[in-house]
């Protein structure tokens, strides 16, 4: 028997491709008579559209076609976006229309699609389109935007508030008459996107001698592209095929089925020939959905312990000028506030804003961010007036262990009430204060302070509800090579998919993972699937490939047992071999597959069906619930405001890992998301909502200096949701990240008692809080 | 006038000749003219580094520069750093060995810079790693597998040279 592997720390099987540059990106696609696609998109956030003239692009080198909306079939010309995930509370769920000829509602709006026989041609020509713009005056930021004063999103529409609803539950009233202390503040987190390295890409492929069209995506989520385009077109499900090859980087926004996903398939068909468009960054800027800008006006009240009684307020989102996956991101924010507290009492009013910008849908961390960027805040302040250590305000409301499952009295975004399923948060704040040294950080920021430096600590806690459903299926097959291949509907964007379904699979056939490949994102592979977002793939194909693995190596052992004339419970599987116990007696894998293929006129041995393969289909009862706790240390110069990560330690606890090392790199690389969101990443809009930072010399991701080294202890709370035990691992890196790194920051800055309520925070803000403080 | 030339480039050894047009940038020539597809484009405006390239021998970005500029020009892309094909050099086996990658989109920029640059600086400290590859930007890892693989690289081509 080898080493086993789930949960071993290998390193994976997808990196010597990787490192070699033999990975197959979407814009690595050479096709033969391939065309190249450029977009004409709306320089204006808000414009009416009173003409469109082609005539110059029409005859400009290398044009091979010029579509604007009235040149697509008849039945595309005014078709939207399908509703992905309709919701009673939304009341103007606009979408967008594959090109639009009348009003652009948002900046990068695309306009018209010129298809030539290079990008640099369709690009040149995309210049020359005319179109009569009427400039609109925009909604820009969300929270104006709901004044009935504000300039409309949509002209027509009667207002720009694209839904509203509450959740909540216990006696408010009670909690805050009773209360020893209330606070009451507000917080504001800023717009903010995934920016993938690898932009969004699209390669479709029409063949007409069988009808079937092919289409690679830059997605996560190929089969979702496929159910998109089969409504939206109205084509035979198994006359679309859509592969996710390797995906550089996702990041959630590469989840959301886009326009230019419905208009390369429809002009490759029209065409007969293959067309390519690769979104370039400024595009990238303008036309790839973002998430996070919300306004959160919320009131807490707690005893004389620091015990919560209740919360109550309002939160404010900004849904951008289209609603394509409704009110996933706010119905997340406002059922993830309560966290992982005791909160006897909770009620949060949420509206969400229609804006002249490209459309909000989750990007890593999901609406989550935000909410415990809230909450942790508020939690602060009221430890600060009791004059208690903010640790020890959140020990003593940490949800206790022996009261898991913990039904919180909410619904969570699967319709199933939130129970937590298992977790220790007591151990996770606890681990982290270790591994973080919070307890001597008094002694090392005295120290420091005598030095003339200005060092600060800060805590967040955080609940994440992972591996959502409906399912994900895997198909495990093991070939007459021997070698087993497994076949899985989401895509990989770096998750490292390859080696974790691997390692849940070999120990079931005693091998190493090197003898397993991984097909995944292929819609041609296997009959279903969803996608890999909502970090929902260790649960739900993990699980899959875990049963169809179990049920592969119960009919090897079936037919291996005919074979070898042995009883099936006699039968063990090592090194690849299915052989009796305690004796010689053994038999391969691949004979075994072979044998299983059958022979012309005979029977299959032991009457089983033909093919040494199984595929199974897991879908959740309800969402795994992670947590974690991340405890930074921060240095600030209180001069430049200038901010300094001395030590980021994290608890994580995503249930059982499949490879910690993979998991590690997970958290770290959801962390230096998270400092962004801190410190760094800022999508400037003007105030007709026109973007001003569209390149990334304008909008700061975190370089390495920026990123900080990430401890990382793992607390393992092994879920009863699934037979792994695993929960999702991609987001909650992020998730904790600025609530802590901005209590840090206030901490450094202490002495000139400095308050901080939104994220994230420039140096420049800083330094001028500091110097507003100083004036005083 | 015309607005094409022919260029004659070495690429990993071999020797492209080409009629481009002069607005070819360089990355897109190395792409879809040389189909060496392992050099990536991730902003076309210098910021990213995943275009980098080794242009007689020091770093480059290839989406900066014309692909007539690098006529009778050498470059090393990723696809030439291996030293065969069933070997990986040891800086991009430092890499599989520290979870140095993720997607994979930016690692050849990465490999590029981090070869000139242990080249230059054989013993770096960790903050000189990350200064290097400042210039270099990775969504996926945090860069924290990165930098650790650029100090494993170094003590690995110390021991092995």
């Amino acid at each position: 028997m080898g080493a086993k592997m789930f949960g071993a720390r290998v390193p994976r099987l997808e990196d010597p491709r990787l490192l070699t540059g033999y990975g197959s990106y979407t814009d690595d696609f050479h096709l033969l008579d391939m065309l190249e696609a450029a977009f004409v998109r709306s320089p204006h956030s808000h414009a009416k559209i009173n003409g469109i003239d082609v005539t110059a692009a029409v005859a400009h080198k290398g044009v091979v076609a010029v579509y604007t909306a009235s040149d697509l079939p008849e039945d595309l010309r005014y078709t939207t976006v399908p509703f992905q995930v309709p919701n009673p509370a939304i009341s103007q769920p606009f979408q967008q229309r594959l090109l639009e000829d009348r009003e652009v509602c948002f900046s990068g709006e695309p306009i018209a699609l010129i298809v030539a026989d290079t990008r640099y041609n369709a690009e040149d020509a995309a210049m020359l389109v005319e179109v009569d713009y009427e400039i609109l005056p925009g909604a820009s930021d969300c929270k104006s935007s709901l004044d009935d004063a504000a300039p409309l999103c949509h002209a027509d529409a009667p207002n720009n508030e694209g839904a509203k609803y509450t959740v909540g539950y216990g006696d408010l009233d009670a909690a805050f008459a009773n209360a020893h202390l209330t606070h009451r503040e507000e917080y504001w987190i800023h717009r903010g996107g995934g920016f993938a390295i690898e932009n969004r890409a699209v390669v479709a492929k029409y063949e007409e001698l069988d009808d079937v069209l092919t289409i690679w995506s830059a997605t996560q989520s190929p089969f979702l592209v496929k159910q998109n385009i089969v409504d939206m077109l109205g084509w035979e499900s198994d006359k679309v095929r859509v592969i996710a090859p390797d995906v550089g980087g996702g990041f959630g926004p590469k989840t959301v089925y886009y326009v230019e996903e419905a208009l390369i398939p429809v002009i490759a068909k029209d065409l007969g020939r293959p067309v390519k468009w690769v979104e370039d960054r400024r595009e990238n800027f303008l036309a790839t959905n973002m998430e996070r800008d919300q306004y959160w006006d919320m009131e807490i009240a707690v005893d004389v312990d620091g015990k919560l009684l209740g919360v109550r307020g309002s939160m404010i989102h900004d849904t951008g000028a289209y609603m394509p996956w409704g009110i996933i991101s706010p119905y997340i924010s406002a059922t993830t506030f309560p966290g992982p507290y005791i909160l006897p009492a909770y009620q949060l009013e949420t509206r969400v804003a229609l804006t002249n910008k490209v459309a909000v849908t989750p990007v890593r961390g999901a609406g989550r961010p935000q909410a415990v960027f809230a909450m942790e805040r508020l939690m602060d302040r009221v430890a600060d007036k009791l004059n208690l250590d903010r640790a020890e305000i959140r020990r003593r409301n940490l949800i206790p262990t022996e009261d898991m499952p913990y039904a919180l009295g909410l619904i969570f975004r699967d319709g199933k009430p939130m129970t937590y399923d298992s977790g220790d948060y007591p151990k996770c704040q606890a681990e982290a204060m270790r591994l973080g040294d919070y307890d001597g950080f008094k002694i090392r920021q005295k120290a420091a302070r005598a030095k003339g430096h200005h060092i600060g600590i800060g805590i967040a806690n955080y609940v994440e509800g992972t591996g959502l459903g409906p399912f994900e299926g895997a198909t495990v097959r093991i070939q007459p090579s021997g070698r087993i291949c497994i076949y899985t509907g989401g895509g990989d964007s770096g998750q490292g998919h390859w080696t974790t379904l691997a390692q849940v699979c070999a120990d079931k056939f005693g091998v190493g993972i090197e003898h397993i490949d991984v097909q995944k994102g292929d819609t041609g592979k296997i009959a279903s699937g969803v996608g890999t977002f909502a970090s929902r793939i260790a649960v739900n194909a993990g699980s899959s490939v875990h049963l169809a693995s179990t049920e592969v190596r119960e009919k090897a052992i079936k037919v291996a047992a005919h074979m070898l004339e042995a009883a099936e419970e006699d039968m063990d599987i090592e090194n690849g071999r299915v052989g009796v116990k305690g004796s010689d007696l053994s038999v391969p894998l691949s004979e075994i597959a072979r044998a299983v293929q059958g022979m012309p006129g005979f029977s299959l041995p032991g009457g089983v069906e033909p093919g040494l393969e199984a595929t199974h289909y897991f879908s959740p009862s309800q969402s795994s619930y992670c947590n974690g706790t991340a405890v930074v240390e921060v240095e600030v110069d209180p001069e430049t405001g200038q901010v300094e990560i001395l030590k980021y330690s994290m608890a994580h606890d995503s249930g059982t890992l499949i490879n910690p090392f993979v998991v590690d790199g997970q958290v770290q690389g959801a962390v230096a998301q998270g400092v962004g969101n801190s410190l760094l990443e800022w999508m400037v809009y003007d105030d007709n909502a026109n973007p001003v930072s569209a390149t990334f010399a304008e909008y700061l991701l975190p370089s390495a200096p920026e990123a900080p080294n990430v401890d990382v202890v793992h607390v393992e709370s092994p879920t009863p949701i699934n037979p792994l035990g695993v929960k999702g691992a991609g987001e909650g890196g992020t998730i904790p990240a600025a609530a802590a790194i901005i209590a840090a920051i206030e901490d450094a800055l202490s002495p000139w008692d400095v308050e901080i309520s939104c994220a994230p925070v420039t140096p420049s803000m800083i330094a001028e809080k500091v110097w507003a403080k100083a004036c005083d | 006038m015309s607005d094409r030339r022919n260029i004659s480039v070495t690429i990993n050894g071999e020797t492209f000749e080409r009629e481009v047009e002069t607005r070819l940038h360089l990355a897109d020539f190395i792409r879809h003219e040389c189909l060496l597809t392992g050099t990536h484009v991730g902003c076309e405006h210098g910021v990213c580094g995943a275009c980098t390239i080794l242009l007689n021998g020091q770093t480059a970005r290839s989406c900066l520069m014309l692909a007539v500029q690098a006529d009778g020009q050498e470059i090393k892309t990723v696809e030439g750093i291996a030293p065969n094909k069933e070997e990986l050099h040891p800086l991009q086996q430092a890499f599989q060995d520290n979870h140095g990658l993720q997607c994979g989109f930016c690692t050849p920029g990465m490999l590029t810079t981090l070869l000139e640059f242990l080249e230059d600086n054989p013993d770096p400290t960790e903050r000189e790693v990350r200064e290097a590859i400042s210039g270099n930007l990775c969504r996926c890892t945090g860069y924290q597998g990165i930098v650790a693989a650029a100090l494993d690289a170094a003590k690995r081509l110390q021991a092995g040279s």
